[in-house]
């Protein structure tokens, strides 16, 4: 196995530094689950990047979700994996579609609580449509949205 | 007006390393020894060599292939990126080179060592991310796998697909590899229960769903359709040749547009088929890009055998299995049973098809359509005699 660790928790994170993706960092840290809009046309856009695919304008801004969703897939993931996951493995990684517009998608957990563990959910009970509401849990200095279900 | 580099170009020429685990000789040796032996096979010299065509991902660069195998003064050169979905794009840019006049005799190749632990790309993840994958790796979607994987389960959820369809996959491949002496899985037979009781890589997807890995290297000779015919081999050729990269796609995380089911193969394949005579129905035998098992399913829709959601369905009653199904798919044995060589296997058993000389021969073959991979900015060509 490799002996470089990706971080210092042995997760993989995100380089919270990225011009383009900063604020979508800064509004976890908030509690705040961002999507990126186009300052001119208003059309949103996932994952956040420089330019409006609809209109070509430059201008952005985030716009706060309301964190509510429905589960579109997921998959549990088995080793061989990076050494932090496969500690975890077997745990699931899920597709969220948001409420707002099902066209904007996030992958992440599915999780009983902000600081739950990945792997505490029996696989075989999440069920694509489920609805889902966003949690934040921090790892080293990243608040990573998580899942939980919504009427849980 | 005739679109399309329809017929003007072929492949002369093929050659492959043996594959396996752990091979001795080095990437370059590889690639030599194949592109030095599909020039002999072409009944060409070295020296006749001015073209070169290379996945972004090949670390043998032309200057070192070139200055090893003796070839001539190099007047075309190109590359194509995005893995396995360069394969036959890579033959394309060759082709067209030719038919244009920037190179006479062109040579495309892929080697590699893959079958080393350490090779894998996943595991070289060192740091923290800024580009697209940062939005699924930190929550355990690693590998190319669980990307798949994902696609996979919300198709089995939208159109009823199971794991008996990708089984019927994995059998159908491990069968036409166990005709192939040169396929890593020719001694090892799969059965639908050794399939059902796999181990999991990433649920809903098995050990059986996923490619092999390998060692080895493949090259093909490519000249224009003129001087094939003053040559030793059945000429090959080029019918039509496409690639593919949809509006709002995301190489392999493809979960942030309307449709991530509708893959790049829909859009190559609209361009394959609008400069070409043939159509699906005509297609003799395939050899579709199988990194995944889901990937089949999903291209026999992209490309047009049948409708969206009927991919699944398309794969029982043995059609994909030589020599009674209605589409013998992957003769060779497929990246999933015969080598994994980033598809690049999948074009010269396509040219064993129309030469005659595969180990699951199609009777009669005048045509094959051979695919890249789907999910990632893709290729195809169209092939026949």
């Amino acid at each position: 196995m490799t002996e470089k660790q990706p971080t210092a928790s042995g997760f993989v994170l995100p380089d919270l530094e990225v011009p383009e993706t900063r604020g979508f960092w800064e509004g976890t840290a908030k509690g705040e689950l961002r999507v990126e809009k186009c300052g001119a046309c208003g059309r949103r856009r996932m994952p956040p990047r420089p330019m409006c695919p609809a209109c070509q304008s430059l201008k952005r801004e985030w716009e706060v979700m309301s964190g509510r969703g429905t589960i579109w897939s997921f998959v549990v993931p088995h080793p061989p994996l990076l050494p932090t996951y496969a500690e975890l493995a077997p745990y699931n990684a899920i597709i969220v579609s948001l409420d707002e517009d099902p066209s904007l998608r996030f992958v992440g957990n599915l999780v009983t609580s902000a600081d739950g563990p990945i792997n505490e959910i029996d696989p075989n009970t999440i069920q694509i449509g489920e609805p889902v509401r966003v949690v934040f849990h921090q790892l080293e200095d990243v608040h990573l949205p998580r899942w939980v279900r919504a009427r849980s | 007006m005739t679109r399309g580099i329809r017929d003007r170009t072929a492949i002369v020429g093929m050659a492959q390393t043996k594959f396996g685990k752990g091979l001795e000789d080095s990437e370059l040796s590889l690639a030599c020894q194949a592109i030095a032996g599909a020039i002999a096979d072409a009944g060409l010299r070295p020296s006749d060599v001015d073209g070169l065509a290379s996945f972004t991902m090949e670390e043998m660069r032309e200057v070192e292939v070139a200055r090893n195998v003796g070839l001539g003064d190099i007047t075309f050169f190109a590359q194509i990126s995005y893995g396995g979905g360069a394969g036959c794009g890579v033959v394309g840019h060759a082709a067209l080179a030719v038919a244009e006049g920037q190179c006479d005799v062109a040579v495309v190749w892929r080697a590699r060592k893959r079958a080393a632990r350490s090779s894998r790309v996943w595991m070289q993840t060192t740091r923290r991310l800024s580009d697209h994958y940062q939005w699924a790796r930190p929550f355990g979607v690693i590998r190319p796998v669980d990307e798949i994987a994902l696609l996979m389960r919300r198709y089995m959820h939208e159109y009823g697909a199971t794991r008996d369809h990708l089984a019927n996959v994995a059998i159908a491949f491990r069968k036409h590899a166990n005709r192939n002496p040169h396929a890593q899985m020719y001694e090892k037979t799969l059965t639908r229960e050794q399939y059902m009781n796999a181990r999991w890589i990433s649920e809903p997807l098995c050990l059986y769903d996923n490619c092999l890995e390998t060692d080895g290297a493949l090259a093909v000779v490519i000249t224009s359709a003129e001087r094939a015919r003053d040559l030793p081999q059945v000429p090959v050729y080029i019918h039509a040749y496409a690639q593919g990269l949809p509006q709002q796609h995301q190489t392999m995380l493809n979960y942030y547009c309307d449709d991530p089911l509708t893959g790049p193969a829909w859009a190559c394949a609209r361009r394959l088929w609008a400069n070409s005579d043939i159509r699906p129905h005509d297609i003799n035998c395939a050899q579709i890009y199988d990194a995944f098992s889901p990937l089949i399913p999903l291209s026999l829709e992209g490309y047009g055998f049948c409708k969206r959601g009927e991919g699944a369905a398309y794969t029982d009653d043995g059609a994909l299995e030589w020599p009674n199904g209605r589409l013998p798919t992957n003769t060779a044995g497929g990246g999933m049973s015969e080598a994994y060589v980033h598809g690049f296997n999948l074009v010269l058993e396509g040219v064993r098809q129309l030469r005659g000389t595969s180990t699951s021969q199609v009777e009669d073959a005048a045509n094959c359509l051979v695919t890249s991979g789907e999910g990632v900015p893709t290729s195809a060509l169209l092939l026949r005699r």
